[in-house]
């Protein structure tokens, strides 16, 4: 299960959303406009199960998430979800890696804090013995030109997918 | 029998008589004949992996992916002296200060280490930069890829940190950090070959009790690695997966 963020975490003025997380169910999040840049030369990187179930995070995950590790093991990974995000590209994530293929694409992190990041994440699946055991995602600092396309892209997105509902 | 002992090229040259002690110590602990042979290129070590030549190995992350996937090479102990990184420098009066000043059509030297200079990119791309829209100058050493930059032949360099760090004094004093990677988990690993399969936990053991003493401790001072930290299967293939996902580019 995915706790509610809380208001007392988040630092200044806030807007509330509510998540339709996928195996999960309402999610509230609570989002600024900060954005906390990527830091240089370092590689965010975590594992999951099949399941999305974070079973490791590097420092860097750490630090930038804004979450303690004992609160990220064990939580989906879905913890970061930000509501510019489409549900679009998560679907396509998932149904590239359960393909056994590498899915590549730029993400808007949600903070602990509320703030965001953005990522150029790149994501693998491990395969031990000819079984996916799990997904490896990495993380690395985007351009930024790239990442101004997506926030137009994504915003184009998310439009659309809250008018079909 | 004798075993095919070698390292990595990319091993700093000044380091090598004291493998061939390393190797000799190998031997008299283990009861076994290693033969070490040094390859100076990556070619030819590459040439040497296919035809199956090699037993152990100093591989670098980039080659370690391709021994334990396809040549059936287990990993024994890498060493305890923290990760391998990476480093991007220009000369110290370069007009460049971040990474970001960096644009495409940049000219970029390196080495041919391949797992520094896949790091170096990873770090060149919040530029932009890729290896389509950068002009390369493959160096032979790190040194001359500082001479690249002393003599404004290259806008930036891309060095392995521990390189970058044991360059002299006043040749780092000539150039200036624009970035320096934090990815942890990038190794080189010590690997044995199929051949050597049923004496892994041995060597493994042996290994990670050198420097209990003094003679072993200095031998393993004389390779500039502290100790040797044992590493399991899930370790390595962590780390393959990792470089699987750096160099990946979609089509």
């Amino acid at each position: 299960m995915l706790s509610d963020m809380n208001p007392a975490d988040v630092t200044g003025d806030y807007r509330e959303y509510t998540l339709d997380l996928f195996g999960i169910g309402p999610r509230r999040v609570l989002v600024t406009d900060e954005e906390v840049p990527y830091p240089d030369g370092c590689l965010i990187v975590s594992r999951t199960d099949t399941e999305g179930i974070i079973t490791h995070v590097n420092r860097s995950f750490v630090a930038m998430s804004g979450y303690t590790e004992d609160e990220l093991i064990g939580a989906p990974h879905s913890i970061l979800r930000h509501p510019d995000m489409p549900r679009a590209a998560f679907a396509d994530l998932w149904r590239t890696v359960q393909r056994g293929e590498i899915w590549q694409g730029y993400v808007k992190n949600l903070r602990k804090d509320g703030a965001h990041y953005w990522v150029k994440a790149t994501v693998i699946p491990n395969v031990r013995r000819g079984r996916i055991v799990g997904y490896t995602s990495v993380r690395r600092k985007p351009e930024r030109r790239k990442v101004e396309e997506c926030i137009a892209l994504y915003a184009r997105m998310v439009a659309e997918e809250r008018e079909v509902k | 029998m004798s075993y095919v002992f070698t390292v990595s090229p990319d091993f700093s040259p000044d380091h090598l008589p004291e493998w061939f002690v390393f190797n000799t110590w190998m031997q008299r602990v283990s009861g076994l004949r290693f033969h070490l042979e040094l390859m100076d290129h990556f070619s030819n070590l590459r040439r040497a992996v296919e035809a199956d030549r090699i037993d152990l190995i100093y591989a670098n992350p980039h080659d370690a992916a391709t021994l334990v996937r396809e040549k059936g090479f287990v990993a024994l102990v890498k060493p305890g002296d923290g990760a391998d990184e990476a480093v991007i420098a220009v000369s110290a009066d370069s007009p460049f200060h971040r990474v970001e000043d960096l644009e495409p059509g940049s000219r970029i030297a390196t080495t041919e280490d391949p797992d520094v200079h896949l790091m170096g990119m990873i770090l060149l791309e919040p530029a932009g930069l890729n290896r389509e829209n950068v002009t390369l100058h493959h160096c032979d050493s790190y040194v001359l890829v500082a001479k690249h930059l002393f003599r404004g032949e290259s806008d930036a360099g891309i060095f392995l940190a521990r390189a970058f760090d044991e360059l002299s004094r006043p040749v780092r004093e000539r150039l200036r950090t624009l970035v320096r990677s934090d990815i942890q988990v990038i190794h080189h690993y010590l690997m044995a070959g199929p051949r050597l399969a049923d004496r892994v936990d041995d060597l493994r053991d042996r290994l990670t009790a050198m420097g209990d003493d003094a003679k072993t401790a200095e031998i393993l001072k004389g390779l500039g690695v502290s100790r040797w930290e044992a590493v399991d299967e899930e370790e390595v293939e962590f780390m393959v997966d990792l470089m699987d996902t750096l160099s990946y580019s979609p089509a």
